[in-house]
């Protein structure tokens, strides 16, 4: 789209493409360099200057990373944690979600701001409790640990709370209503099918949130057949702290899933995230 | 059975796996890491009613001072050259004249995806002493290698890169959201009432913008008050030699899981909270008079 009086070259564009493409350089770069190192041979890897360009090692330093962690296992840890928490995050919290946008009980609003208010928390506070209430459980080393306390959260309720009592007319719930559907088939039949928008930017953000976690796993899962990949990969580093190869080879293999996932949905994701947020 | 009473009973049902959850893993530990704040207990022993020793203990502990002003270090290096990035590339993302808009989202926002333990592991490899491709920059211009690992300033700064180059791109995003819900036709009515590009900046869009503004510092303090994977990695446990990566979190995760005391990691723990609520409710008394400074 061109505006009258707008110059095509002008050096305003210029700069502002030229910004750009250094944020998206500095962006990509270490995703790049990443590979890089991961690639080289380890001698390679200590000279200076450092390696600029691929090398034809990544196999030989994949191998070693599946030698020192079980990075499969890790994976397999990480994507159950990931999928089982999404799931049951996007269920409880549209179904709270809806009961707080279209549903009249008592203590409704002090409940909501109740919930809102413990966005504020920090997840430490309460750490060494809820590690003595995990393990009275028996759930060290357990992934129950990392999934039961996160199966819903405020965050969850609160964006769906917004975006169904934005999106579903009243008058769809009432003529429901009047054909007899029941307050849950209401919701499993009208509301879900059309909050699909918002659940995907939830699922995205949920599933990256607990792929991503370090500290809670970091506590709860000390076993190492146990770990999620995040900590496998702390594992990596801590006790080959030399072989930069190995661990980025490692680092990248990690990244790649998350990577992929993200590019897939990123479309939906990003027009979730600027169109959604504000309602 | 009436609407009302359906109502009652399915909201309340609605809402009671999130409260149930909160009640055992949320509110009842906050609630007992006050408790056990008030004694001296490692896991073994009986705990034994030391009142409020551990606060007093923590108030002239210097590692504890350390860590605080670590935490504070990081976070001011870290916070307002991204937020100050973040409000500048959202502008140039939401002018409508520019190609490509679709693939600079993606980048900016890319670094988000990718875990705190990836970022510091490549971080670690880019501030690297001796072998790290920024010291090789560096050497360009004539600066000898520097050794980022052993300086409390080197170990802050590297924090902040991978705390920057992770967050500016989320908050890019918010900003762009923010700007592209302001009407189209507020800017329109202001071009024919005479107001130029810069009035319009300044009485239109930062007025509009302000809550997400406020809504990132307080996220982003949030956020910097808990930092803790990143100088884990970066300066191993302890936060290395002189504590240079000591920060507040990490310091109540080595008293609570390394050196099993509960008590004074559960006093940490509530300093690290009260902090966080004042430095919020700062930061919004701040942000407001900005406000109406205008």
């Amino acid at each position: 789209m061109n505006e009258v009086g707008v110059k095509r070259y002008s050096p305003g564009r210029i700069i502002t493409y030229l910004l750009l493409t250094i944020m998206a350089f500095l962006s990509i770069f270490p995703f790049y360099w990443m590979f890089v190192i991961g690639s080289n041979h380890t001698s390679a890897v200590n000279k200076f200057p450092p390696a600029m360009l691929p090398g034809m090692n990544f196999m030989e330093n994949a191998q070693k990373v599946f030698v020192n962690i079980d990075f499969f296992k890790a994976i397999m840890n990480s994507v159950i944690t990931s999928t089982t928490i999404t799931v049951s995050v996007l269920f409880f919290c549209s179904l709270a979600g809806f009961a707080f946008a279209k549903l009249e009980f008592k203590g409704k609003n002090w409940l909501f701001i109740f919930i809102i208010a413990t966005m504020m928390v920090p997840s430490q506070l309460g750490i060494i409790p809820s590690y003595m209430i995990v393990s009275k459980l028996g759930w060290i080393d357990s992934l129950n640990a990392v999934i039961v306390p996160a199966m819903v959260n405020a965050f969850g309720v609160f964006w769906m709370r917004q975006y169904i009592s934005a999106t579903i007319p009243n008058e769809l719930l009432d003529a429901g209503r009047m054909d007899g559907c029941s307050n849950f088939t209401l919701y499993w039949k009208v509301v879900l099918p059309s909050v699909r928008p918002a659940m995907a930017t939830l699922g995205l953000i949920t599933f990256m949130n607990v792929w991503n976690d370090f500290l809670w796993p970091l506590v709860v899962l000390k076993d190492r057949s146990m770990h999620t990949i995040q900590i496998a990969l702390r594992t990596l580093n801590g006790a080959y702290y030399q072989d930069f190869a190995m661990i980025l080879a490692g680092t990248f293999m990690a990244t790649l899933p998350i990577l992929i996932v993200f590019l897939m949905f990123s479309k939906q994701f990003i027009a979730g995230l600027t169109e959604g947020s504000i309602k | 059975m009436k609407q009302s009473t359906k109502d009652h009973i399915s909201g309340y049902l609605y809402i009671s796996p999130f409260f149930i959850i909160f009640g055992v893993f949320g509110l009842f530990p906050i609630i007992f890491t006050a408790y056990i704040s008030f004694h001296k207990w490692n896991i073994l022993g009986t705990k034994e009613f030391v009142g409020f020793n551990n606060y007093q203990l923590l108030f002239t502990d210097p590692l504890f001072w350390k860590a605080l002003g670590n935490t504070f270090s990081i976070w001011f290096i870290s916070t307002l050259p991204q937020l100050f990035l973040a409000l500048i590339f959202a502008f140039i993302l939401n002018s409508a004249l520019l190609k490509g808009k679709e693939f600079f989202r993606l980048a900016v926002f890319l670094p988000n995806i990718t875990s705190v333990v990836a970022v510091a592991i490549i971080f670690g490899a880019i501030f690297g002493e001796h072998y790290g491709i920024l010291n090789y920059l560096l050497s360009f211009i004539g600066v000898e290698p520097i050794n980022w690992k052993a300086s409390y300033l080197g170990t802050h700064i590297a924090i902040s890169a991978m705390v920057m180059w992770r967050w500016t791109g989320y908050n890019t995003i918010i900003y762009l959201s923010a700007l592209q819900s302001i009407p189209k036709d507020l800017y329109e009515a202001a071009t024919i009432d005479g107001a130029n590009k810069m009035q319009q900046f300044f009485y239109i869009t930062i007025p509009m913008i302000r809550p997400m503004v406020i809504f990132t510092v307080i996220l982003s303090t949030i956020g910097g008050m808990q930092i803790f994977a990143e100088p884990l990695m970066f300066s191993g446990n302890g936060g290395g030699a002189l504590d240079q990566g000591l920060t507040m979190t990490l310091y109540l995760y080595e008293e609570a899981f390394v050196r099993n005391s509960f008590g004074y990691s559960s006093a940490i723990a509530w300093v690290l909270f009260l902090i966080i609520v004042l430095f919020s409710l700062v930061n919004l008394y701040v942000t407001n008079r900005i406000k109406s400074a205008e």
